[in-house]
């Protein structure tokens, strides 16, 4: 869990960044500009990017519907936490001024195709979409929320795992989240979890993989330990697309790989389908 | 003593295991196996077993005793099919009224290849869910190594108690040390940041009571170690037997919703 910091992007092509896109995952190379106009979307190996919260959100939510909430529950420094680059608070205030965001969730009420939806989206730039006790805290009262208000739920992941910086209160919002979600459903309301890339760690074993339906999108990395630690542990390299969306619809875990552009309407469909009112 | 000796104290292989709290703990212990899908797991193990006239479902992660055990058992990292086989029994608990006590003690769940085909996120997730609704009393004692998700997928309960050398954490000493510090070697420094003893995770309101143990560590007199255990389990037994099912489990909903809510 949490193993993002050392996962920052080193993709080896500083100096052609200038004149060319390269797809993260396959390592295509873009004349500069198609990447975005593809929207994000490797033209090559259909790998899909990471979006922001923001992009999502208005890519998922009817268009002027979205209110967003408890954007004033933030991060919490209990542990006044420092590592041998410096300390949490100053990291993390950094982050919150580079994104605009103040949590690695963002979290609000919004119709989707019409239907009564509460939506959060991970924002994996965000501390590497940690969970941390801010994170839970919007999730848990979003669930709260969509019971009281008989809205269907609908949360898009995006994350390393747990937030190390605020120790086990971050663990604890693992179960925090999942009873909640556990409260949704005994309500009789739907959850659609969109596991996007990538989603692993302690997020993809709380809320993430508690969907009544678990969607994602072509090649999102999903997974609970990182690749690399479970090659150390059993001495033994992994097929190529282990832990993939494609890998996991296989093994019976995800319900469905949807297409970006198809991934609203598809929501809406199953929100439909589950009589969640308009 | 720094968060780091804690840390050896808790991993020391002479620390009671699951069989020995078992012995010490229950008056009676029947092992039942499998979680009725693939497989018996050995890392995390369970069964029914009486306590002081509590009729129990008693379940831990099972690091072994000996080298043979070790190996069979991961040295108490479960897979998905441990934590499957703990809410099958689990779930007995809940019908035939009885209640649930936990030992937990592993480095974390097992980072296997067939774990994360048989969906080991799905597995913990799952428990998180179920032992958070579920309608039977839960008690759960850390007892060595609470190792991050691996760990929480049965410390989900009514009463979290913790042995006063035990440690619980969102990730171990080394692994946060090799991401934060770029240096597994700093351990000592990133097991004191993260705050992982008893006395820290009393004051932040994760667990309820600590256990003492013998000087020096329940490794030197593991009966006496077992039945300070049995006296606090035994205790929060009978208190919990007074809450009406209910009310057990909205104040449990509410225990963890509490947690890290700073508004």
């Amino acid at each position: 869990m949490g193993w993002y910091e050392g996962k920052k992007e080193k993709s080896a092509v500083p100096p052609a960044k200038a004149l060319w896109d390269v797809c993260p995952k396959c390592m295509s190379h873009f004349p500069k500009g198609k990447w975005k106009a593809n929207g994000k979307i490797c033209p090559k190996c259909n790998y899909h990017g990471r979006l922001s919260a923001r992009e999502r959100i208005s890519m998922t939510a009817d268009e002027g519907t979205f209110e967003e909430l408890y954007s004033e529950v933030g991060y919490s420094d209990h542990l006044k936490f420092h590592d041998a680059t410096g300390d949490y608070r100053s990291k993390i205030e950094a982050v919150k001024a580079k994104t605009g965001e103040g949590e690695s969730i963002v979290v609000g009420k919004c119709a989707i195709g019409g239907h009564r939806a509460m939506l959060g989206v991970m924002d994996f730039s965000f501390m590497g979409g940690s969970l941390g006790t801010g994170t839970g805290e919007r999730i848990a009262r979003a669930v709260e929320l969509a019971v009281k208000e008989r809205r269907g739920l609908v949360i898009f992941s995006a994350s390393g795992g747990a937030r190390m910086h605020e120790g086990i209160l971050s663990l604890m919002q693992m179960a925090k989240t999942s009873a909640a979600i556990g409260r949704l459903k005994a309500a009789g309301l739907p959850y659609i979890s969109v596991l996007t890339d990538p989603t692993t760690g302690g997020v993809s074993a709380s809320y993430a993989m508690l969907g009544d339906v678990n969607l994602t999108e072509p090649r999102a990395l999903i997974g609970f330990a990182g690749r690399r630690v479970i090659e150390n542990t059993i001495k033994q390299k992994l097929p190529d697309d282990f832990q993939s969306a494609e890998y996991l619809e296989k093994h019976g875990f995800i319900d469905r790989v949807v297409e970006r552009g198809e991934m609203k309407g598809f929501i809406a469909k199953l929100l439909s389908y589950f009589g969640v009112s308009k | 003593m720094k968060a780091i000796e804690k840390v050896r104290i808790a991993r020391d292989p002479r620390r009671p295991h699951f069989r020995e709290f078992v012995k010490y703990v229950c008056d009676d212990f029947e092992e039942l196996h499998g979680d009725r899908l693939v497989n018996d797991d050995r890392g995390l193990v369970g069964g029914l077993g009486k306590i002081g006239g509590f009729r129990c479902v008693v379940l831990g992660h099972n690091k072994g005793a000996s080298v043979e055990e070790n190996m069979e058992s991961n040295f108490g990292m479960a897979n998905p099919d441990g934590y499957r086989k703990a809410m099958r029994l689990a779930s007995l608990a809940e019908r035939l009224g009885m209640a649930v006590v936990t030992f937990v003690d592993t480095p974390g769940a097992y980072p296997g290849r067939e774990a994360e085909e048989r969906g080991q996120a799905e597995a913990i997730a799952k428990s998180l869910e179920f032992f958070s609704a579920l309608r039977a009393p839960v008690v759960v004692v850390i007892t060595g190594e609470g190792g991050s998700g691996g760990a929480l997928a049965i410390a989900v309960g009514d009463r979290i108690l913790m042995m006063e050398n035990a440690v619980y954490s969102v990730i171990s000493p080394e692994g946060c040390a090799g991401i934060l510090w770029r240096d597994g070697s700093k351990a000592p420094e990133a097991a004191e940041a993260l705050k992982i003893t008893a006395p820290d995770l009393l004051s932040l309101g994760v667990i309820d009571e600590i256990v003492k143990e013998p000087k020096g560590g329940a490794h030197k007199n593991p009966k006496s170690a077992c039945l300070a255990v049995k006296r606090s389990v035994l205790a929060q037994l009978k208190s919990l037997s007074k809450v009406p099912i209910n009310e057990l489990v909205d104040q449990r909903y509410a225990k963890f919703g509490a947690m890290g809510r700073f508004a």
